[in-house]
């Protein structure tokens, strides 16, 4: 019995040994990279870059566009974060940028309040601190890039589904999770959009995919059946849209049903290319990185402090910092045919 | 040990085997999901008369009859498996990863995801039998090991349709001769499976096995050898649930497979296999595989909201299970009247060999019966 006991204890061991080691080399591979180092001591505005976590296609699309425009006014770039999504691992790049004495900071948030204090001490150094994608509360930051407004992405998803169905017939929506807040927000928005604007468009049904592939694919095939009219679906989410998009593809469907609302290029290259989905909609990120960077180029300059304040941002025009300082983006992006294989995120 | 149990029943092979069948949970629960069908069919014909409502049909549940038949396996053993949906997820996301990383062929990638979910089900297997853990306790640890394993390799990374050669998705959705290929394949594995549980020597210990592994053990099987055969069935299994998956998703994020392993649990707790080991057919499980993805399907076309669809499922569950105390109560008195009655004397009722649990064969009973 003893001789088992060992024997177990040491096959236990290997087990911890082997999944320590297999944690060990997903976890350091990504982790903490910087493509310029040092504070900028000459003219150009040294700006650094925070997002969520490395290695995240999104915002390495985004922080290219935060390169492309750093590089447009002179300044030096860098990109720093944590290899995984924390809040505490922001916290050291932002203390460690602090240390550095850049101009700026360009942070996507992990947590609302968990990033203040650090936000806090950077600001009293006089660095300028610019949020995108994912705010912090107001007041620990000086302005948030914000990448779409509600309304306004309910309304590029109402005006894609109408034009894909000549502006009359069946529409459904296929959400996220029953209680998904942006969602819930968006599909009202759509409704009354679609009340006050398109009178021959009727929603026949709300189904949920909770952000599951298989639910959401199922919840496609179960709208095709109970619907038979249904000229349209609209999928504010990027799980669900990918889904019915495959369950589309593949059925008789295709062709016959309309299908748009928030996805992300590389998930819809496929369907957009095999003809099963003519548009969707998304912010561009790599527009939401050039204008922070603008952004930080601005505030670091005293061009704005706060509301009112206009600027000038590159190719991307003129901007003015709204309420509660918001910069918004603009519209959302239309992802077609015709540029889809510029995106890689 | 009372040679009675192990007398041939006296009743002629036919009227036994049709006794059998219609006592079968696996008959209920095929009348349950035909009725479900035709209710569904006459609410909206393309369920079952559409070119797709009848792919969809046969197809969906595949995946699901896979993790069952794997389950079944080890909840007959009186072990359960809570890992699959992990081990599905990893051989899902390895099969993008190899499409992505290699030019490997189609069937050295599936190949490769099953044995990647063989080697998964080989550690839970490994600590289960030389353990003495429940198997409960390892499996939900190496369910939340294997996740994070996923989590750790992915990331926020995911496969995309694109990523993956179209040949290997189309065979997510082509059939043969109207039958969906990764229907075929399921019904191929459950076929081999069925036969060697029912007639092969192996197959029967694992029946031995779980319904009294002292006895088992005392009796010379080779207990330990063959509850890893189970865990490695099952973990392969899933290994190629998850290649399945793969191809008829189009996309693998690290979310795919969680709580597939309630399902296949319940699946197999459906169609008539006992929780607590020695009873139940994999045709049982599959059945109650496709009725549990079928109900998923059919709620919706019926109008039924979604919010109730999970309560459904739970309460034909929780009737599976207390359809199963009833029987097996029943039967309990059945043989205890059969033991009281004196050996020789022609009793009318019924044959006093019949199992102890619907489903399994005379044979199981009489290993059952021995080592009481």
């Amino acid at each position: 019995m003893k001789f088992q006991n060992r024997r177990l204890a040491s096959l236990a061991a290997a087990a911890l040994v082997t999944s320590l080691a297999l944690t060990a080399c997903g976890g350091d591979d990504e982790s903490g990279s910087s493509d310029a180092g040092g504070s900028g001591g000459g003219d150009g505005t040294t700006v650094t870059f925070i997002p969520k976590n490395l290695g995240n296609p999104y915002f390495d699309t985004s922080n290219a566009g935060g390169k492309e425009a750093v590089d447009e006014f002179g300044g030096s770039y860098e990109e720093v974060g944590p290899a995984e999504g924390s809040p505490d691992g922001q916290v050291q790049y932002i203390n460690t940028a602090t240390q550095q004495g850049r101009n700026a900071l360009v942070v996507s948030a992990n947590d609302p309040d968990a990033l203040c204090d650090a936000i806090g001490e950077a600001m009293d150094a006089d660095i300028k601190v610019v949020t995108y994608d994912a705010d912090t509360n107001p007041d620990c930051r000086d302005i948030f890039v914000n990448q779409a407004d509600s309304a306004g992405i309910a309304k590029a998803q109402v005006d894609l589904i109408a034009e894909q169905i000549g502006d009359e017939g069946q529409i459904a929506f296929l959400s996220a999770a029953a209680n998904a807040t942006n969602q819930n927000e968006w599909i009202d928005l759509m409704n009354e959009e679609i009340e006050a604007n398109h009178p021959d468009i009727e929603v026949v049904d709300t189904v949920y995919g909770d952000d599951d592939d298989q639910k959401s694919f199922d919840a496609t095939a179960a709208l095709l059946q109970k619907h038979p009219d249904l000229k349209g679906i609209v999928s504010p989410t990027t799980v669900g849209i990918a889904a019915a998009a495959r369950y589309l593809s593949t059925s008789d469907a295709k062709g016959k049903v309309a299908l748009t609302g928030l996805g992300t290029p590389n998930q819809m290259r496929e369907y957009v290319e095999d003809g099963t989905v003519t548009a969707f909609a998304l912010w561009n990120p790599a527009d939401l990185g050039y204008l922070a960077a603008w952004t930080a180029k601005a505030l670091a300059d005293g061009d704005i402090e706060g509301e009112g304040d206009s600027f000038e941002a590159g190719r991307l025009g003129d901007y003015t910092v709204g309420e509660d300082n918001v910069v918004l983006l603009g519209d959302p992006f239309v992802f077609d045919k015709s540029n889809i294989g510029d995106f890689d995120f | 040990m009372s040679d009675t149990a192990v007398r041939p029943s006296a009743a002629s092979p036919v009227s036994r085997v049709l006794n059998d069948l219609l006592r079968s949970r696996e008959l209920a629960v095929a009348v349950v999901l035909v009725l479900l069908v035709a209710v569904t069919t006459l609410n909206s014909s393309s369920f079952l008369f559409g070119s797709t409502g009848w792919r969809d049909l046969l197809l969906t549940p595949s995946m699901l009859v896979l993790l069952a038949v794997g389950q079944t396996c080890v909840l007959i053993t009186r072990n359960v498996d809570l890992s699959v949906g992990s081990t599905l997820g990893l051989t899902a996301y390895l099969t993008g990863r190899l499409f992505i990383d290699t030019n490997l062929p189609i069937v050295v990638v599936v190949l490769a995801g099953i044995l990647m979910g063989a080697v998964l089900g080989l550690v839970n297997g490994v600590l289960v039998a030389w353990g003495r853990v429940p198997a409960l306790v390892i499996t939900l640890g190496t369910m939340y090991i294997y996740r994070g394993a996923f989590l750790t390799w992915a990331g926020s990374d995911r496969i995309n349709a694109d990523d993956m050669p179209s040949t290997f998705r189309n065979l997510g959705t082509e059939s043969v001769l109207g039958i969906p290929v990764l229907t075929i394949v399921a019904v191929v594995v459950l076929a081999v499976v069925g036969y060697y549980l029912r007639t092969a020597g192996g197959g029967r210990e694992l029946y031995a096995i779980g319904s009294d592994p002292d006895a088992a053990a005392l009796y010379g099987l080779k207990v330990r050898r063959r509850i890893l055969f189970a865990f490695v069935l099952s973990g392969a299994l899933a290994g190629l649930a998850g290649v399945v998956s793969a191809a008829r998703f189009g996309t693998v994020s690290s979310s795919v497979g969680t709580g597939v392993e309630f399902e296949a649990v319940g699946a197999a707790v459906i169609g008539g296999v006992a929780i607590f080991g020695g009873s139940g057919t994999v045709w049982g499980a599959a059945l109650g595989a496709f009725l549990l993805v079928t109900i998923n399907r059919a709620l919706p076309v019926l109008g039924i909201s979604d919010f109730w669809q999970q309560a459904v499922v739970g309460a034909l569950i929780v009737a599976a299970i207390i359809l199963d105390r009833v029987l097996v109560r029943r039967q309990e008195k059945a043989l205890v009247a059969a033991r009281d009655t004196p050996a020789g004397s022609t009793s009318p009722g019924p044959p006093t060999a019949t199992p102890v649990v619907a489903g399994a064969s005379p044979s199981t009973s009489g290993t059952q019966e021995a080592v009481r």
